[in-house]
């Protein structure tokens, strides 16, 4: 335990240089809300696979660097051509690029939002409107038995602040860029995010991770979603970074009274990577749709967590998950589906279907249903599979050769989760991509 | 164009032919017919390249060239077509897809130039008429939540488009009411050429009532033990299997 102790010391020492560049002019309730998640990280420390949430994922690369705060400042030397290969083209949105976890003015865009709209930095508005965050942030990511999330919030500083008032409807999504630049001493960044979206209104969010100059690095992001009564709201999220980078993130999405909450997360880079997502039905009628892909090559370390809490009557629920393992790489799937007592007619579905590509990939699945309401529909479901080998014949028996027959196969198997992603330009990018990341079902037999 | 000598080949430890040897000319039908299990469908997917079957013995010529040590895409693209006895659906692959790159792998391997989309919706739709394909399964996944009827169907519209020298068809009649059997043997019969080979593989004679053949093998315990022409497809729907078995035994 001495050396979990070396480890979170680190972070210790790290919050009081953190504390000296702390603006002045934030809010005491701020203050006080860093201290307490500061405690609880200490008090928590990092994971281990001892712990039943982290059974299958070793955090040890993370707890084990000692990464640094990454400084805020300048993108020196960062222009906009530098980030076209993170963007999709015709993609029309409002950008908010970060570097580091730093909102980025000169490199964001903006387009025109209706009126009352807020899209910007959470540090700004956190120094010009804090009454505007304050009764949201840190209301529905629990630290208080997370790790990450406990450190997150403990250096919480900037990210995306997002707030659609009643009754609009933003056409266009915004697109929240993370770009970290992995030279130099390995840097750790905290983005903090939080979309608050009001009765009737609809809006479309896009968090788009990415690495610049490649190296080692750690993301410990946090994202609030508060969907209000009747409210519409997709997040895509898409974790693209580099094959050293470390990424934990947790999405935390609480939903009103019939509104609908859709989650996209595609998970294609970074060595070991981490996704909660938690989503709380918190009131009559509400209807949430979790689609993911992870889909890991080489020694990669996917890990998608999903919660879905029905806490009131008439919810609804649609969970769909999918993984393509190659190389030696490592899924996890845990999706956990809770039916509170007072959920009546809860109408949940979850799928989960593992592609494995080779004999050294493997993916731990685990489906948890806890039902305490006795009139609800729930089922769930989990595969793992190999490459069919009779789709694989039928193919090639029409003339396509082997290695195109594997990959169709294997792209036809990931696709249609990224089909499921609404904005046009961002599915078009996403199945081009992925046919670059694709590899052949197990090892190519040397056929073109 | 197709010479199979001796030809022997296992799954496992079983092996289910056992010394067939069989000679198709150009533009020649040739109906196998024979019992359930006595290695109908494992000939007709052996001739295409499926792997699972171990080959043990034999040879198999076609066009002068060794069939077995081409892979099936090879095979494929030199004209050998398998219409499957149980098509398999391929979810997120369209038909349109399959066939396309099917087709221009073929294409290219004849030297000739690729056909771009235009060109082969063209050809597509003539063809779909053959077998009466309704044209929303094309860009449907290939097979999923087909019918039986339009399984097979779109097998012999695959057919129709890749243009083969050889088809096999096996037990392409299984499965089918007889106004869809009517379809399908349509579209098999305006397939015929002088230089369209086919081995129609089935279990009743029913089916060649409507193709019919030049020859009529029987295939029994993994060996050829009766060819005739056409008459012979009677003559087994007259006496049965059982007839060919106590001759066998009786041998």
């Amino acid at each position: 335990m001495k050396q979990d102790n070396a480890q979170t010391d680190h972070y210790l020492s790290e919050f009081a240089r953190f504390g000296k560049e702390i603006s002045r002019k934030e809010p005491s309730w701020l203050g006080d809300l860093r201290r307490k998640a500061l405690e609880r990280f200490a008090d928590l420390k990092f994971p281990t696979t001892r712990d039943e949430e982290w059974k299958y994922t070793s955090v040890a690369p993370i707890a084990g660097t000692p990464f640094r705060v990454a400084a805020s400042h300048r993108p020196n030397g960062i222009s906009r051509r530098d980030l076209e290969h993170a963007l999709f083209g015709g993609l029309e949105c409002t950008l908010l690029v970060f570097v580091n976890g730093h909102h980025a003015p000169e490199l964001s865009h903006g387009r025109p939002l209706p009126d009352g709209v807020k899209a910007g930095s959470l540090a700004e508005f956190l120094e010009r409107e804090p009454g505007l965050v304050e009764p949201h942030l840190a209301r529905h990511a629990r630290f208080e038995d997370q790790a990450f999330t406990a450190l997150n919030t403990a250096f919480l500083k900037d990210g995306a602040f997002i707030h659609v008032p009643r009754m609009k409807v933003l056409s266009e999504p915004i697109h929240l860029l993370f770009v970290t630049t992995g030279n130099g001493a390995p840097p750790v960044s905290h983005p903090r995010n939080l979309i608050v979206v009001e009765e009737g209104s609809q809006a479309t969010v896009v968090e788009n991770y990415v690495t610049l100059l490649g190296g080692a690095y750690f993301t410990n992001a946090v994202t609030e979603v508060v969907a209000g009564a009747s409210s519409v709201v997709d997040h895509c999220k898409l974790q693209r970074e580099g094959e050293e980078a470390c990424h934990v993130s947790t999405l935390q999405s609480h939903l009103g009274r019939s509104s609908r909450f859709t989650s996209h997360a595609i998970t294609l880079g970074g060595a070991l990577v981490r996704n909660d997502v938690n989503s709380v039905l918190d009131a009559e009628g509400a209807e949430c749709v979790l689609n993911g892909l992870y889909l890991a090559v080489g020694c990669q370390h996917m890990d998608s967590h999903t919660f879905i809490d029905h806490a009131r009557p008439n919810g609804t629920s649609r969970e769909f998950y999918k993984g393509v393992l190659a190389g030696a790489s490592h899924g996890v799937f845990n999706g956990k589906i809770m039916v509170r007592k007072d959920a009546q007619k809860t109408d949940a579905r979850q799928t989960n279907k593992n592609l494995l590509l080779s004999e050294a990939a493997m993916v731990d699945t685990k489906p948890q249903l806890e039902i305490h309401a006795d009139d609800v529909k729930c089922t769930h479901g989990a595969t793992i599979g190999r490459l069919d080998e009779d789709a694989l014949f039928y193919l090639r028996s029409r003339g396509i050769g082997e290695n195109k027959a594997r990959s169709l196969l294997v792209h036809a198997f990931a696709s249609d989760i990224v089909e499921k992603i609404p904005v046009e330009p961002i599915r078009t990018g996403l199945q081009c991509e992925l046919v670059t990341r694709l590899p052949l079902g197990i090892e190519a037999r040397g056929n073109p | 164009m197709l010479e199979i000598k001796n030809l022997r080949a296992k799954v496992g430890d079983r092996e289910i032919l056992k010394g067939i040897n069989l000679k198709v000319k150009a533009g020649e039908v040739h109906a196998i017919m024979g019992p359930n299990g006595s290695g109908k469908s494992t000939l007709a997917q052996v001739l295409a390249g499926r792997e699972s079957y171990e080959i043990t013995g034999g040879e198999v010529t076609y066009d002068g060239k060794d069939l077995l040590a081409m892979s099936p895409e090879d095979r494929a693209r030199a004209g050998i077509f398998l219409a499957f006895q149980y098509p398999v659906e391929i979810p997120g692959v369209s038909t349109t897809y399959l066939l396309r790159a099917g087709l221009n792998a073929a294409r290219k391997q004849r030297g000739e130039e690729e056909l771009d989309a235009m060109d082969f919706l063209t050809l597509v739709k003539e063809k779909m008429k053959l077998v009466e394909m309704d044209e929303g399964l094309m860009n449907r996944s290939v097979n999923e939540s087909f019918s039986g009827g339009e399984k097979k169907r779109n097998e012999i519209f695959q057919m129709a488009v890749l243009e083969p020298r050889l088809a096999i068809l096996d037990e392409t009649d299984s499965g089918l009411d007889i106004d869809a059997l009517k379809i399908v043997a349509g579209g098999v019969n305006k397939l015929r050429g002088p230089d369209r080979s086919m081995i129609v593989v089935t279990h009743y004679q029913r089916l060649l009532n409507y193709i019919v053949p030049d020859k009529v093998h029987v295939l029994f315990e993994g060996r050829i033990v009766k060819s005739g022409g056409k008459d012979l497809a009677l003559e087994l729907e007259d006496k049965g299997y059982s007839w060919i078995e106590e001759k066998v035994a009786g041998a």
